[in-house]
């Protein structure tokens, strides 16, 4: 059932279109993670479904009741909609109990009671309630405004960037509780980031938004594996690029003939592989031969450029670190899998 | 994370490095800051002292009597109702031209706060010019509120500038309407700086005297002065001053207890978005009607009543040697006023800056209580002093100019303070290596660097000095004559022509003032 439908939402800046032209359907229950650059919209999307802002075109369907279309518009405080956005935003002349409270309508001993249990809810100690948000950390400012949010029990969650002001540590932490506190509650959850690691860790649909549209919306592996173009693939984790020409699902490559996706075309075209289904090793072994023509030491992994025989192509991957490689050095690259083919 | 991390080892870098013992010019800088609060707390230990020595008998016997009740019931009710309306004003008015699309939302900003050019008690010339009858509450109350409303509106719209509308949109996702978002989260940010201004237009009806005086309105101040004039410097006088004390003891007892504990920073990273922007539709022109009725009562009614004057008055009224020599007498005054103030503000400005301690910050709160003393409180006590104590001091430049010094040093404190914070400390260091000694080093980097935030301080001094009437009149040597006094005398002998160029001159010289007090206001919110 879908809970949150947008439709064509377009907003202008001035002379920049923040928006223009998105739709969505959200499904009751679901996860659904916005990724894309800085600046290409994410913020003003949320925005215009909590009711911040009014869209100049486009309408907004929430639970079967309709929130924006036209001029037509419900006012924020009217939609019943969570958010937690950047940083927290959590009120400065109150206490934590008294922002989580915030929003309840009940008697004082009732809110102070759920206050308690929301700060169960979301990982804090019940101590910290009569700490005012500048005595808390980032991450617990975080916490406790999702609580603050929860306390309305809204059907739909919208989380900006809630985790970006956190450190690695703590942001991987903090989202695995959220997201546990959001699936046990069975709320709706629209996140917005930057990170696409997050998105694909967190959501059950992944948008992908650039310069203010969707490129494409799927489930993480489908967007992972079949992007609809090099950028999206790009912007989803590191992708090898090559120039194929294709026919009955096959490809001859610069790395050899290679399986595709899609069996139907034919003709010239770009395939996409991803670091993890290509394998470097040295000497001679099955596959295609290279050179090493630069290699610099990251930890764990090496960054390599391999110039590919036979061409003037040469690809850019991590390797797990090895001793023995060095600059013009010979090796053989295999790949296991599919390719990716992009359509013309 | 990058960023973050490389950002903030530059951030501790820059971190100024405060040395553990105190250095020399620190020590001189502290004993002279020292000497400055002590002369500055000398009101307020003649009052003690005026207290002892009267005995509690006949203390008590002039305290509690029906006269002082009198002039308590007009106190009390003149505070209680001038405030509120000012709050209320104050807030709409800022809310109209900082949060809506008012039209020429600037120019009423401007307009709210120019009536600070016109001294009150001008404004109640002008009011009496339209209104001879006008006296007591009801006048006090109308008068008070038009000339000191801008006390507020200038903290509260610079206020309503740095607050984050992240917040508001917050509060209306958790389900508030508009107007509970207003009355919960808007209003409670407001909240420091409605007590600042608050407190500061209660300190100012406590001392105003001119104002009152010319509509007949007792309140302590005017009977202190009418003591004063009749009696010279009775005991009576003095237990007034105490009571007069007391009650600005209880303003700021007030204030420090609503004001709550900390500023209301913002929280988290980044800047701020803009705020949002009401539009106010076809209420626009409704809307407009308050701004007009503010501007045409607190500097419509002046303009028409000078006016009016200066034209009845024709080419008679300038007297151009008498003015001249006004305007000589007072610009000389104000300079000298302005430029002791300033420079008595330097060496707390400094430490307070440079090294904060608990010291330091005691010392900036016995400055801050001592401004907050009544004028004519300052004036008795130091009248007192010097005929009792320094007897060649009395009625001299330099006695007029010490009192200057505590009623208006801590507008020279803040613009000082803000400047020298911008200078970093690296130069000073860098020429005390070059072989220049601290006190020298000193004066050759941050002070005059910090020159503008001087100038600044220098000129909202002045802006006070010019306008001041009660201890300026207590003190003056023998033969000045400033506008102000001039202007005085002028309306005491009911010539109300006569005084309109003294007036005049008085508003055109602060206007600039005023302007630079303004675009203070608007550097201090960052826009
Ligand atoms: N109030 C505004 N006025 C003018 N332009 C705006 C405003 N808000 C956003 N924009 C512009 O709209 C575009 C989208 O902004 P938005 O804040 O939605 O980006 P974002 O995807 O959330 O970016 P980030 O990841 O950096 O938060 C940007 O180009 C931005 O400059
Ligand atoms: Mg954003």
């Amino acid at each position: 059932m879908t809970l949150l439908q947008l439709t064509s939402l377009r907003k202008h800046y001035g002379a920049v279109a923040a928006l223009d032209g998105v739709g969505l359907s959200v499904a009751a229950g679901s996860r659904t993670a916005i990724v894309g650059p800085s600046g290409c919209g994410k913020t003003t999307l949320l925005r215009l479904v909590a009711g911040f802002d009014q869209p100049d075109a486009g309408s907004i369907v929430f639970g079967g009741r309709v929130l924006v279309d036209g001029a037509f518009q419900v006012p924020a405080h009217k939609r019943g909609i969570g958010i937690v956005s950047q940083d927290g935003c959590l009120f400065p002349h109150l206490t934590v109990a008294q922002n989580i409270g915030f929003g309840m309508e009940a008697e004082r001993a009732v809110k102070e009671a759920s206050a308690a249990e929301l700060m169960d809810m979301v990982g804090l100690d019940r101590a910290m309630l009569s700490r005012k948000p500048d005595q808390l950390s980032g991450g617990q400012q975080q916490r406790v405004a999702l609580a603050r949010a929860l306390a309305r029990k809204p059907r739909l969650m919208l989380l900006d960037e809630p985790f970006s002001a956190l450190d690695t540590g703590l942001r991987a932490a903090t989202r695995k509780a959220v997201t546990d506190v959001l699936t046990a509650a069975g709320i709706t959850t629209l996140l917005v980031t930057h990170d696409q690691a997050e998105a694909l860790a967190f959501a059950d649909q992944v948008a992908v938004m650039r310069a203010g549209r969707f490129a494409q919306v799927g489930s993480p592996r489908e967007v992972y594996s079949r992007p609809v173009d090099p950028a999206t693939a790009a912007f989803l984790g590191e992708a090898i690029v090559l120039p194929a020409a294709v026919a009955g699902g096959r490809a001859e490559s610069p790395l050899g003939v290679l399986p595709v996706d899609d069996a139907a075309y034919r003709g010239s075209a770009e395939i996409m592989l991803r670091p993890e289904q290509i394998s470097v090793t040295g000497g001679g072994g099955n596959g295609v031969s290279g050179t090493i023509a630069e290699i610099s030491f990251c930890g764990p992994t090496s960054d390599v450029r391999i110039a590919l025989g036979g061409t003037d192509i040469s690809i850019r991957l991590d390797i797990p670190s090895r001793e023995a490689l060095a600059a013009g050095d010979q090796v053989t690259i295999g790949v296991s899998g599919k390719a990716h083919l992009f359509r013309q | 994370m990058l960023l973050g991390s490389s950002m903030s080892s530059i951030a501790e870098t820059s971190v100024p490095v405060v040395p553990r013992r105190l250095p020399a010019a620190s020590s001189w800088t502290l004993t002279i800051a020292v000497a400055v609060a002590l002369a500055a707390l000398l009101p307020l230990g003649f009052v003690l002292w005026a207290t002892v020595a009267t005995g509690w008998e006949t203390a008590f016997q002039l305290i509690f009597r029906q006269r002082v009740g009198d002039l308590m019931v007009n106190t009390v009710l003149l505070v209680v109702f001038t405030i509120p309306v000012c709050a209320m004003l104050a807030v709409s008015l800022a809310w109209l031209t900082e949060r809506s699309d008012l039209p020429g939302a600037r120019l009423w900003s401007w307009l709210a706060v120019a009536p600070l050019a016109v001294p009150a008690f001008v404004h109640s010339y002008a009011w009496i010019g339209l209104w001879p009858g006008l006296h007591g509450l009801s006048g006090g109350v109308a008068i008070s509120v038009v000339a000191y409303f801008p006390f507020l509106y200038l903290p509260v719209s610079a206020a309503f500038r740095l607050l984050d509308p992240a917040l508001e949109d917050q509060a209306a996702s958790l389900g508030l309407a508009p107007f509970a978002v207003f009355r919960r989260v808007v209003l409670p940010q407001l909240r420091l700086a409605l007590c600042g201004g608050a407190l500061l237009i209660g300190l100012h009806l406590l001392a105003e005297y001119g104002l009152y005086a010319m509509i007949r309105f007792d309140t302590f101040t005017t009977a202190i002065l009418d003591q004063f004039q009749s009696t010279y410097n009775g005991v009576a006088a003095h237990m007034l001053a105490l009571v007069l004390v007391l009650c600005c003891f209880v303003l700021l007892g007030l204030e420090a207890g609503l004001r709550g504990r900390r500023r209301y920073a913002r929280l988290g990273p980044g800047v701020a978005r803009r705020p949002k922007i009401t539009k106010l539709g076809r209420w626009k022109y409704f809307c407009l009607l308050l701004p007009l009725v503010v501007a045409a009562f607190s500097l419509g009614i002046p303009a028409l009543t000078l006016g009016r004057w200066l034209i009845a008055g024709g080419a008679g009224i300038w007297r151009m040697d008498e003015i001249g020599l006004a305007l000589w007498q007072t610009l000389v005054i104000c300079l000298i006023g302005g430029i002791a103030t300033t420079a008595a503000a330097v060496p707390i400005a400094w430490l307070s800056v440079r090294r904060p301690t608990r010291a330091s910050r005691f010392l900036e709160g016995c400055y801050y209580l001592a401004s907050s003393m009544p004028g004519v409180v300052v004036a008795l006590a130091l009248v007192t002093v010097t005929v009792r104590v320094m007897l060649p001091l009395y009625q001299t430049v330099a006695t007029i100019v010490l009192a200057y010094v505590v009623m208006f040093l801590p507008r020279a404190l803040v613009s000082l303070r803000a400047s020298i914070a911008q200078v970093p400390v690296e130069l000073e260091q860098a020429a005390a290596s070059l072989g220049r000694s601290p006190g020298n080093a000193l004066w050759a980097t941050t002070v005059r660097l910090a020159a503008p935030g001087a100038a600044a301080g220098v000129a909202l001094a002045s802006l006070g000095i010019m306008n001041e009437l009660t201890a300026t009149q207590m003190l003056a040597p023998n033969g000045t004559r400033t506008l102000a006094m001039a202007f005085w005398a002028l309306t005491g002998e009911i010539d109300y022509a006569g005084a309109a160029p003294y007036a005049l001159l008085m508003v055109v010289f602060s206007m600039p003032l005023t302007w630079l007090l303004y675009s203070q206001s608007k550097k201090i919110a960052g826009r």
